[in-house]
């Protein structure tokens, strides 16, 4: 997983931009319930008046509420209040007044001279009791009184009450109480308060959408740049992969399967990418939110965090449960699918042999079992799954419910406003999906972590075959001699040698053949010469020089490869002649064909050479791939040929007529030969006979019926008598 | 008060490839809901496709009666949650104003807010409880459904005829089995509910909101056109690329693996650089249409997160204003946004529900398109008995095609007499096998007649008729499981002793004496832990085991190694003796030893009789062994 993380270099600074852009997503998406909380208090049940703090007061309203401070109380308040006198002020300037507050024409008015948040709340702390205690003396039909013709006495007295009734009132209290007395006092300076409202809430509606914006729009750029990152990781790793893989040798081929390389370069780092939009969606932000709803839970501070608490520790709880139960299933599952895959498949592929025996109903039997079996579990995984969503959907309505019930007694007490609980309950909410992303994200992470691991080994794997440090040439002067020196090879990690203290040369002009049984090290023996593998022992010639010593590239121009079993790429008929040699001539290619004895179908084919060839060569026969596999050699005009049992799908006739036009073209090339047909290399000029690896045979074919045993008892199997002599 | 609407969030996993392993469990799922709306796959007779699931969802009428009852009542009760909270929350509000006005006794009334709270808890537990039940025993039946499905299926291929497999690859039936049949699974098991849920939950959103305001409603189904818009257009261009994705993916895993399958020429061809150059240029037109598509797929989720905002201000300013007016209360307003939250995902669920029915039925159609091909022949009324069969086999004028228009076999006439030995010799693709399938009637000839001691083959049961043949091909067939099991398969009821007397006289108990848990062996998946020569062993015994009366045998052409060579040979021998045999032959000793020759070429008969007689003639036949020893001479 770590091993990947360099890939990721490239893309730092997108994802630092994609990290800054998820926190300020978060920052909205928490602010966002502020702003519905606001709405519903301020809006809809302050009518949109925020504060006990009027714009603006009559002069004899606010020498009442004076009379209620402090000296120091006043002073301050007076300093933020600038009066309005229609005597004292321009004509202008009073036009200008009058427009807003007309109660100006009868009366001076004080307006407030000051904007800043931390000035109003502060004033709001120190004119919210006065505006209460005046309220309620309005309310008790002493509106009408002047403060200032009270008794001192009085005064003190009336302050005491006051300070004792509102001790245990908290200023949101206060403040609640007091706004529906600006809210009046506003009507009588001939304010419209409806308008205020529907203003407000337009303003913040306004500013709330704005925030939706941002959010949206940070997310859409997140998802931009996080598209781009997973899409631009996934294709740098697979051009990493790719790359690396075709530097492999066979031994790495053998030691992954080419199989598994596919998968690794493929469905896994799909996976990654997957993980990798998950990861910068979702893994980043969820802690982000998470950490921003806790913080503004905390800073709100109405003692209602242990909901949180509980909420959370309900949901991982009912996770961890689910998936504890439902993983291993998951698992199995996969196991049960192919299970019931390899049934099918047996049946599919043996559908001959079940008609032949009549086991049909065996065959049903076997396909039934493995069927209940995966039902079963799947109904299983699939009952625990119906089990989440409504034990979701139950602990958040639980905790919201959990919420009002505790809310109700905090706005009961003061405590809190309306508004307030309900942007709780949506802070609750976010934590509990953020905390829910992180469940099922951490569960749908080993995933992608198995495949950064297997990726990563393809890319850490060594490779064995690699070219010497210090390059030596070919010689010039030697053309097509191929001389095993003791040689010996073994697979790594093997415990025995599969070849062993093989020696020969093989010289232009002649062939070469190799016989024995499956597994007697034939087609490892050739793959040694092209360097699909390097020989652990002893030393490979050709032309004199040690195949090690130069480059792999150099080596291979001087090799025709026809393998056992034909590959042909998609393309045509002439990319797949032309392989080996891109400026191959018209007629090069035709010569190879007739050669092959391939020229027939492909002059049958209505594109000749310009025919498709379909992936893997599906759309020839395995005959038609096999001789194009030869020709595709024989156009590289090497110096050595190796045919690795390259005529097996060929049959005798075909095969004599290959023969006979290749041993008229090859005069000067070296002629390697696996086969398994005696016939095949009755007549060459060296049989080499393999035995377990070892060389119990080497000479023409009567010496070898003379002398091999191992050669008469295969011969002896395949022709009679007669025919062998 | 949760604004997700959870009962109905799906995690299906809607980018499922057709051809992909059915490996997407229901934890799939695109990553926040940034799912392609299914893939625009069309079934191309939906109505009837439908009408054929119907009929495999009718054992489960009750069960899915009570299923759209629990969902019904589950997604009301879920609805009127946020109704009843609302009160709540004004009784709340009510009580606050009373008392911040200073009324006596003022508060919050408490036994209403428990009343309304336990009411509530109550209210939740039984959605909960419904949902969940619903949920129990939609999957059941979504499980059972498939289950029966498959099982059809897999009768199904045994009743299949041969032809039929002659054009579809193995993994086209797989995917029947599998993805297919996943698909429908899943959509059973998720999008019924969720097609049920959504409608309901649109219905009574719907007549919540106009219960509070139907000037709020109004002002709240205008957010709709705006989304749909929206989404379509977003679904629309995200499929585009989905699909150009899976395209590019398609093509660069295509190179994959053929470099990689291929990787021994790519490097005796120096053809690395090549690969690696096509590879990047397929790699960045994957990468192009990779982040398009990611991108696009990604804008859905807060393109409709801000749509829902949208609706919440609008909803908040109409609120407040008709809370002046008095018109409603502020409990209504939190209600009624609730509402709004909830109205958003099951729209936008139903738009994605009609596609995921689409691609269902398309699925489902190529299920019951399997489950409809035509079957073998049924056999005759009174049947020719095979007790007493002699082995001898008659061909008169047999015609055959695996195609109508394409005549393989141009009338063939051959008698073979009981015990014979006759040795089937020609070119590849000369029509060898296909003499072996039309006597096991895998194929009905189109014209002419094959007869089994006189009796065309066709007045005999199949299953019957084919207990009369032994069958030993080249491709063994071994099964994943022990050795005893494998030749037991020659016939299910023979005892273990019978078994390893059959082992024995196809000369394969020794070997399987040597192996680690002898008989109990299990074989892997590729039965690739025993060597090619001891499975040809295997199938001989199996062959032995079964007894038949005519036995087919399929010489092998690679070789395997010489000391099993012999062995076989001797178990062939065995197997042979006193039976009708056909031989596919490859091996001249095999070809001289018979006592008929059929001599093919391009489906024809060209030629019978024995080797010296054939020689003598100086045709075909002799050409073709002439080149034998031509061949011999060039190498």
């Amino acid at each position: 997983m770590l091993k990947l993380i360099k890939y990721l270099k490239p893309f730092t600074l997108t994802v630092l931009a994609i990290v800054m852009l998820l926190f300020i997503q978060a920052i909205c998406d928490l602010s966002l319930p502020d702003y519905t909380s606001n709405i519903v208090n301020v809006g809809i049940q302050q009518g949109g008046i925020e504060n006990a703090v009027p714009q603006a007061i009559r002069k004899s309203e606010m020498d009442k509420i004076r009379f209620f401070m402090s000296q120091a109380d006043q002073t301050k308040v007076l300093e933020h209040y600038t009066l309005l006198d229609r005597d004292s002020m321009s004509n202008n300037m009073y036009e200008e007044n009058v427009k807003d507050y007309p109660k100006l024409s009868e009366e001076p008015i004080y307006k407030l001279n000051v904007s800043e948040k931390s000035k109003i709340s502060e004033l709001n702390t120190i004119m919210g009791k006065p505006i209460l205690i005046i309220s309620e003396m309005e309310k008790n039909g002493m509106g009408s009184i002047d403060p200032a013709k009270i008794p001192a006495p009085q005064i003190e007295a009336v302050k005491k009450i006051a300070n004792d009734k509102f001790a245990q009132m908290p200023e949101s209290m206060i403040t609640q109480a007091a706004v529906s007395y600006v809210r009046k006092e506003y009507g009588i300076l001939g304010l419209n308060t409806d308008k205020i409202q529907t203003n407000y809430i337009l303003y913040s509606g306004a500013v709330m959408l704005l925030i939706a914006l941002l959010s949206m729009a940070s997310t859409v750029v997140v998802s931009f740049l996080g598209a781009r990152v997973a899409a631009g990781l996934s294709k740098k790793l697979r051009e990493n992969v790719f790359r690396k893989v075709v530097s492999f040798s066979s031994s790495e081929f053998d030691k992954f399967s080419t199989a598994s390389l596919i998968t690794r370069s493929t469905n896994d780092i799909q996976q990654i990418q997957m993980m990798m939009v998950m990861l910068l969606r979702i893994v980043f932000y969820a802690p982000i939110l998470g950490t921003g709803g806790v913080i503004k839970v905390l800073s709100s501070d109405y003692s209602m965090g242990w909901i949180i608490a509980v909420a959370v520790a309900a949901i991982l709880a009912l996770v961890i449960v689910l998936f504890s139960v439902a993983i291993p299933k998951f698992k199995m599952i996969q196991k049960l699918v192919d299970r019931l895959n390899l049934v099918t498949r047996e049946i599919l592929s043996g559908i001959l042999v079940i008609r032949a025996f009549n086991t049909q109903k065996h065959e049903e039997k076997k396909f039934e079992a493995a069927n209940w079996d995966l039902t079963k579990t799947n109904l299983f995984v699939s009952r625990i799954m119906s089990l989440m969503m409504p034990m979701m959907m139950l602990i958040m309505n639980g905790i919201t419910l959990l919420i009002v019930w505790v809310g109700a007694h905090q706005v009961d007490q003061g405590a809190m406003q309306v508004g307030n609980m309900m942007a709780f309950i949506q802070y609750a909410m976010q934590i509990i999906i953020a905390f829910l992303m992180i469940s099922m994200v951490s569960i749908m992470l080993p995933r992608a972590t198995v495949s950064a691991e297997r990726i990563g080994e393809v890319l850490d794997a060594e490779i064995s075959v690699k070219d010497a440090e210090r390059l030596n040439h070919f010689g010039l002067n030697q053309k097509g001699y191929v001389e095993f020196k003791n040689v010996s090879f073994r697979y790594p990690g093997a415990e025995e040698d599969v070849l062993s203290g093989i020696s020969f040369t093989a010289k232009p002009g002649q062939t070469t053949a190799f016989i024995g049984s499956t597994g007697s090290g034939k087609t490892t023996l050739i793959n040694l010469i092209p360097r699909f593998y390097d020989a652990t022992g002893g030393e490979i010639l050709v032309d004199g020089t040690d195949i090690k010593t130069v480059s792999q590239q150099e080596l291979r121009e001087k090799i025709g490869y026809v393998p056992q079993k034909a590959i042909l790429f998609s393309g045509t008929i002439k990319s797949n002649l032309k392989y080996g040699v891109e400026d191959a001539a018209e007629s090069e290619l035709n010569k190879a064909a007739v050669i092959a004895q391939a020229i027939d179908f492909i002059r049958s084919k209505d594109e000749g050479f310009g025919a498709n060839i379909s992936q893997g060569g599906a759309n020839v026969s395995g005959g038609q791939k096999q001789r194009l596999s030869i020709a595709r050699a024989l156009v590289k005009k090497p110096e050595i040929f190796i045919f690795d049992d390259s005529f097996s799908a060929l049959d005798f006739k075909t095969e004599a007529a290959l023969r006979k036009a290749l041993k008229a073209e090859t005069t000067d090339s070296t002629i390697l030969v696996v086969a398994q047909r005696i016939s095949t290399i009755m007549n060459a000029d060296q049989i080499i006979v393999l035995d377990e690896g070892k060389i119990v045979g080497k000479g023409k074919h009567q010496e070898l019926m003379e002398n091999c045993e191992v050669y008469q008892q295969i011969a002896l199997s395949q022709l009679s008598k007669e025919e062998l002599a | 008060m949760s604004d997700t609407n959870g009962n109905n969030q799906s995690n299906r996993n809607l980018n499922r490839v057709p051809g992909s392993r059915a490996g997407g469990r229901p934890m799939g799922g695109g990553p926040m809901g940034g799912g392609h709306m299914g893939m625009g796959e069309k079934a191309k007779d939906f109505k009837g496709t439908m009408k054929k699931l119907m009929g495999y969802l009718q054992p489960f009428l009750a069960a899915i009666s009570s299923v759209i009852i629990l969902a019904v009542g589950s997604s009301i009760f879920s609805i009127a949650g946020p109704k009843i909270l609302g009160k709540a929350t004004t009784k709340i509000f009510e009580g606050l104003v009373s008392k911040v006005s200073g009324a006596p006794g003022a508060g919050v009334d408490f036994t209403y807010i428990e009343n309304i709270s336990l009411l509530l808890l109550g209210l939740y537990v039984v959605s909960a409880l419904f949902s969940f039940i619903q949920g129990y025993i939609i999957s059941g039946v979504a499980q059972k459904v498939s289950f029966n499905l498959r099982k059809d299926i897999s009768e199904k291929i045994n009743r299949l005829p041969l032809k039929y497999f002659d054009t579809k690859t193995h993994g086209e039936v797989l995917s029947r089995v599998t993805n297919d049949v996943d698909t429908v699974s899943q959509t059973l098991n998720q999008s019924m509910s969720q097609i049920i849920t959504s409608v309901v939950t649109i219905i009574g959103v719907l007549v919540m909101m106009f219960s509070i305001s139907w000037i709020m409603t109004l002002a709240a189904l205008l957010i709709l056109p705006i989304s749909m818009v929206l989404t379509a257009f977003v679904i629309k261009n995200s499929q585009k690329y989905f699909k150009q994705q899976q395209a590019f993916l398609g093509q660069v895993n295509g190179h994959v693996e053929e470099i990689f399958g291929g990787h021994l020429i790519m490097k005796a061809f120096n053809g690395e650089k090549k690969a690696v150059e096509e590879f990047d240029g397929l790699n960045d037109k994957l990468y192009h249409s990779a982040w398009k598509s990611q991108f696009l797929s990604g804008m859905m989720m807060p393109i409709m997160v801000f749509i829902g905002n949208l609706g919440f201000v609008m909803v908040s300013i109409l609120g407040g204003w008709l809370a002046i007016k008095k018109t409603i209360e502020v409990g209504d307003i939190l209600s009624f946004i609730q509402y709004v939250r909830q109205f958003t995902q099951p729209i936008a669920q139903v738009a994605q529900i009609s596609n995921i029915i689409q691609s269902t039925a398309a699925a489902a159609e190529r299920v019951f398109e399997f489950l409809e091909e035509e079957e073998e022949v049924a056999d005759r009324d009174n049947p020719v008995n095979t007790q007493n069969i002699k082995g001898e086999v008659l061909f008169k004028d047999v015609h055959f095609g695996y195609h109508p228009d394409k005549i393989v076999i141009n009338d063939l006439n051959a008698i073979v007499k009981p015990g014979q030995r006759i040795a089937i010799v020609g070119p590849t693709g000369a029509g060898k096998t296909t003499i072996v399938k039309l006597l096991m009637r895998f194929y009905d000839i189109n014209s002419g007649g094959i007869f089994i001691d006189g009796n065309d083959i066709r007045r005999f049961k199949r299953n019957e008729l084919r207990s009369v043949f032994g069958m030993v091909l080249q491709d063994t067939w071994l099964f994943h499981g022990t050795i005893m099991e494998n030749i037991r398969y020659g016939r299910l009821g023979a005892s273990d002793e019978e078994v390893k007397n059959a082992a024995k006289a196809a000369y394969a108990h020794p070997f399987i004496k040597t192996l680690p848990h002898g008989y109990g062996m299990e074989l892997n998946e590729e039965a690739t832990n025993i060597s090619q020569g001891q499975k040809q062993l295997l199938t001989i015994a199996r062959a032995i085991l079964a007894d038949p009366k005519i036995l087919i045998l399929d010489e092998a052409t690679s070789s395997v190694d010489t000391r099993t060579e012999v062995l076989i040979q001797k178990a062939m021998e065995n197997l042979m003796r006193g039976r009708t045999s056909f031989i596919i032959a490859h091996r001249l000793s095999t070809i001289r030893d018979a006592d008929l020759i059929l001599v093919m070429k391009e489906g024809d008969i060209v030629e019978q009789g024995k080797h010296e007689e054939l020689l003598a003639a100086n045709g075909f036949y002799a050409s073709l062994y002439r080149s034998q020893f031509e061949m011999s001479e060039v190498s």
